[in-house]
């Protein structure tokens, strides 16, 4: 894939994304103009890029959706909800295409060209439906569901000229076109009543380029030619230019939708108004009618640009101007100013140079730890000193380094829209999504990675959480069901709330299924809050019935995993009847960590520091029993020596590193502590995939490799290597299951 | 001794490009001694030639796999050959070598570090001068043996490395190896 095109496949996503929402949008408040015109744009921007990386299967799909988004825009159709759902269709449709580009294929396959062929039919019934009804009513009538945004009267705006507005690209003139031409070539369709010249693109002489073109022009024509012969004119560059045409008798949403899309910046009030046409002869006499008036001053009634501001002000005050025409204007200038701001502080970086630079500064934690233990050594104290400052400004940019990588999660959150929207309307259930701590910001690949476990959360709170709707009433609970997505931080981690306010988990059900499934005694006592993490576990669903959703049984502790793969866990708290809420708990970073060092005979270990509660001393133990009573409490241990099986005898004073993880304590016994340590992880690979306990590795700065302990898949692995030799009967088992908890190594 | 060797990384077709030579071009093939024995690999599968040294041991691991060890920076998994052959693993000895070579495996490729006793040289060996493998008596599985190259009179075992550093196989291993020893102990018991 070649670069142009993979801007553009990226630039679409983003697009469509864009497009998804405002159409989401849309259901909620059809009558937004400005949204219809974003979504519109989102489009037309697609069809645009596809046509210059010549993907013609995308340019000719949207082309149709264009179109539809066009009629939505002029008005000739309402809003209705088949048309937005036709359209979020299309948008899945769009996203199909452009995966399909973006695989470097050449031409969709037979299913998504079969469901573009059906919606293409869809879309032109819609279209013919519309122009249909544009003959039958030759003027919009006030009564167009789009004239309710204004809120003082006339609605149309009368003159009985076309306004034309274009703005010729860059490459006009590369391409060998020549601007006047069209504009000749438009004078044979009829009388062009007035015309002028917009040189606001045009940069300093010093900055511009004698072969790029910048003008525009904005026109005012009587003809009696469609909106399709005017088109026409522009036809060879279509792809090149801006082109707006506002029909004669245009209602005055039009022309507000006009002045926000006009893309010149900083213009007066005053000219915009005029040059947008919003003004016609008839209205613009009246305000200078007032103007004379006050003044006594006699003005003809002109075309020209009046005296702007002043102008504004007393149109709107003679209700010539409807108030929500100056608004626009006035709000396309500070929304100009604020791109401005915005785009100067975004740089796009490819992805793959970031990570490059995380390497980087992975490699520069390492050597910096070489110099500091070697500075150490030679006992030289400005040297200590020197690199000590070293290490602390390494540390620095390892934290920039890294807060590069961090994104907001509210992109993720609000793909959900679209699910909850989906979802709820399979299921015949009203549910709102509530979203907050959007902001939030986390690492781009834990980011990536929560994705599909956060959609499995989601979908099980919409299909099993809310109840029907009869049942909420019957609850006394509002008909509307809410499912809200929350985030924030948490002393160095990320939690991530997922709650509804549904029926809650029903403990008898989950007690008697886990029994069914052999996963607890029939006489075991849980407390509630084992009694609802049990459903987590492998194999379990509490669904009477399979839905398409979810429930399938795989969920859960597929979700868990997943999770446990990023390093972190997933909770769940319900009260029955109220409603329950997940809570994922996450790392800010998968790429470095603190640790802390131990040493087992020669070898060095790495236990990661936030699950260190503390470090003892081991004392005169019975070797028998691994437990140890700590402040009154039963504290098992784990010998690493032992498991480790290391040869040689343990020296005469060992220590227990104190962890705790998941709310169990364990203590790990060790030969020497070692002190914190910037941890780099290294994944140990495939080969050691199956490696349970070790979650990776890292280099020392002596260059050693020291490994990572997995301190729950260490304390899993011993609990249970320990229950299998004393449990009777089942000393013999076929084969360890698989621990949830994965190696970082598989990152 | 440090770096000996430093061959380039093998491309994509190095692997079917040291079969296809074999019966037609001489190739080039890196010569090794293994408890007393000949070994050769295909030179292009080879990236670099390094002293034994820094290992740092993988608990709960078959014996075969030495551990790994800091390859500027990157983490390389250390296989000892004559364990993997079935053999008693090897004695570090003052010329012992890890000879880093790179297996593909599915899309990815790894570098993985072999142990050998020395590393001797890099050999010409033509097409007609290698012979398919004895159907038994060479005491390593007829699969790890691409064939046997004729050098002075003598024979050089020329390894199929992809099958004997397999990484799906040696993750199975190691699986199996983790299961066993759970079972090993419950057994004791």
């Amino acid at each position: 894939m070649d670069e142009i095109t993979s801007v553009f496949v990226q630039e679409s996503r983003e697009q469509l994304a864009e497009m998804e929402a405002g159409l989401l949008r849309l259901e909620q408040n059809p009558d937004d103009g400005d949204n219809i015109n974003a979504i519109f744009r989102a489009a037309h921007t697609i069809k645009g890029g596809s046509g210059v990386v010549e993907c013609h299967f995308i340019e000719a799909f949207t082309h149709n959706v264009e179109n539809l988004l066009d009629n939505l825009r002029n008005g000739d159709l309402a809003v209705s909800p088949e048309i937005a759902t036709l359209l979020l269709e299309c948008c899945d449709q769009m996203a199909g295409l452009i995966e399909v580009l973006a695989a470097n294929a050449s031409a969709p396959d037979a299913a998504l060209t079969a469901s573009g062929e059906a919606l293409t039919g869809r879309l032109k019934a819609f279209l013919a439906a519309a122009a249909g009804g544009e003959a039958a009513s030759a003027l919009p009538l006030a009564s167009d569901p789009t004239v309710e945004v204004e809120s003082s009267g006339g609605g149309i705006v009368l003159n009985d000229s076309w306004h034309i507005s274009v703005r010729f690209g860059e490459n006009v003139l590369r391409g060998g076109m020549d601007p006047l031409s069209f504009i000749r070539y438009l004078a044979t369709l009829g009388e062009i009543l007035d015309i002028e010249t917009i040189t606001d693109a045009m940069p300093a002489a010093a900055a511009m380029d004698p072969e790029s073109c910048y003008i525009g022009f904005e026109i005012q024509l009587q003809t009696r030619s469609s909106k399709a012969d005017i088109e026409q004119v522009f036809d060879f560059v279509r792809d090149e230019c801006e082109l707006r045409i506002l029909a004669p008798n245009s209602k005055l949403s039009e022309y507000i939708k006009h002045i926000r899309e006009l893309p010149e910046d900083a213009m007066r009030l005053g000219e915009i108004l005029v040059r947008s046409g919003a003004l016609t002869q008839a209205e613009l006499e009246n305000g200078l009618k007032g103007q004379r008036q006050s003044s006594a001053e006699p003005l003809s009634a002109d075309d020209e640009p009046a005296p702007p501001p002043p102008l504004g002000e007393i149109l709107v005050d003679n209700k010539v101007v409807h108030q929500e025409v100056v608004n626009a204007a006035v709000a396309k200038q500070a929304q100009v100013t604020d791109k401005k701001t915005k785009e100067a502080r975004l740089v796009r970086v490819q992805a793959d140079k970031l990570d490059q630079l995380i390497d980087l500064v992975g490699e520069l934690v390492i050597a910096g730890a070489s110099a500091n233990l070697l500075a150490q050594k030679s006992r030289q104290t400005d040297l200590v000193e020197a690199t000590s400052v070293l290490s602390r400004l390494v540390e620095n940019i390892r934290d920039s380094a890294l807060q590069l990588r961090m994104v907001q999660i509210g992109e993720t959150f609000n793909r959900f829209n679209r699910v909850v929207r989906d979802v709820s309307k399979e299921l015949g259930k009203e549910i709102e999504l509530a979203i907050s701590g959007a902001e939030t910001e986390l690492d781009k690949t834990v980011i990536e990675k929560i994705g599909d476990p956060l959609m499995h959360l989601v979908r099980n709170s919409l299909d099993h959480g809310i109840e029907p709707v009869a049942v909420r009433l019957e609850r006394g609970k509002p008909a509307c069901g809410r499912v809200s997505l929350n985030a924030y931080h948490d002393s160095g981690s990320i939690v991530i709330e997922i709650s509804d306010d549904g029926g809650g988990l029903n403990k008898e059900r989950i007690t008697a299924k886990a029994i069914e499934r052999g996963l607890i005694a029939a006489d075991a006592t849980l407390s509630d809050n084992e009694i609802n993490n049990l459903i987590f576990e492998a194999g379990f669903s509490t669904a009477d019935k399979v839905s398409n959703l979810s429930g399938r049984g795989v969920g859960m502790d597929v979700v868990r995993r997943n999770i446990q793969s990023l390093r972190g866990t997933v909770d769940v708290r319900s009260v029955e009847g109220e409603g329950s809420v997940f809570t994922i708990r996450l790392p800010l970073t998968l790429a470095i960590i603190d640790g802390f060092l131990v040493g087992v005979d020669k070898a060095a270990y790495v236990i990661p520091l936030d699950t260190v509660v503390e470090c003892i001393e081991l004392g005169s133990q019975t070797a028998e029993r691994n437990f140890l009573n700590l402040r009154g409490e039963a504290l098992p241990f784990i010998r690493l020596r032992e498991l480790f099986e290391v040869p040689g005898a343990p020296p005469p004073r060992e220590s227990i590193v104190v962890v705790q993880f998941a709310g169990q304590r364990a203590g790990i016994v060790v030969d020497q502590l070692m002190g914190e340590f910037q941890t780099v992880i290294k994944p140990l690979g495939v080969m050691f995939r199956h490696l349970r306990g070790i979650g990776g590795s890292t280099i020392l700065g002596s260059g050693e490799v020291a490994l990572i302990l997995d301190v729950a898949a260490l304390v899993h692995t011993v609990t249970r290597n320990e229950q299998q030799q004393l449990l009777p009967g089942r000393s013999h088992p076929a084969a360890v299951t698989h621990h949830p908890s994965h190696s970082l190594s598989q990152h | 001794m440090g770096q000996i060797v430093q061959a380039g990384p093998a491309r994509s077709g190095a692997m079917t490009g040291a079969v296809v030579a074999a019966s037609a071009a001489p190739a080039q093939y890196l010569t090794f001694t293994l408890g007393g024995e000949m070994f050769g690999v295909g030179i292009l599968n080879v990236k670099e030639i390094i002293e034994f040294g820094n290992l740092t041991e993988i608990p709960m691991m078959p014996t075969f796999i030495r551990g790994v060890i800091n390859l500027r920076g990157a983490v390389v998994p250390v296989i000892d050959l004559a364990a993997r052959f079935g053999g008693k693993s090897t004695e570090v000895g003052r010329r012992t070598c890890i000879v880093i070579v790179e297996v593909p495996d599915e899309d990815a490729r790894h570098d993985i570090g072999i142990i050998v006793d020395a590393v001797s040289e890099v050999l010409e060996i033509a097409g007609s001068d290698i012979e398919p493998p004895p159907s038994f008596g060479a005491r390593i599985r007829a699969d790890f043996i691409q064939g046997m190259g004729k050098v002075a009179g003598k024979f050089v075992i020329l390894l199929e490395i992809n099958k004997v550093l397999s990484v799906e196989e040696i993750a199975l291993l190691t699986s199996s190896e983790i299961t066993a020893e759970a079972a090993g102990q419950a057994a004791t018991n």
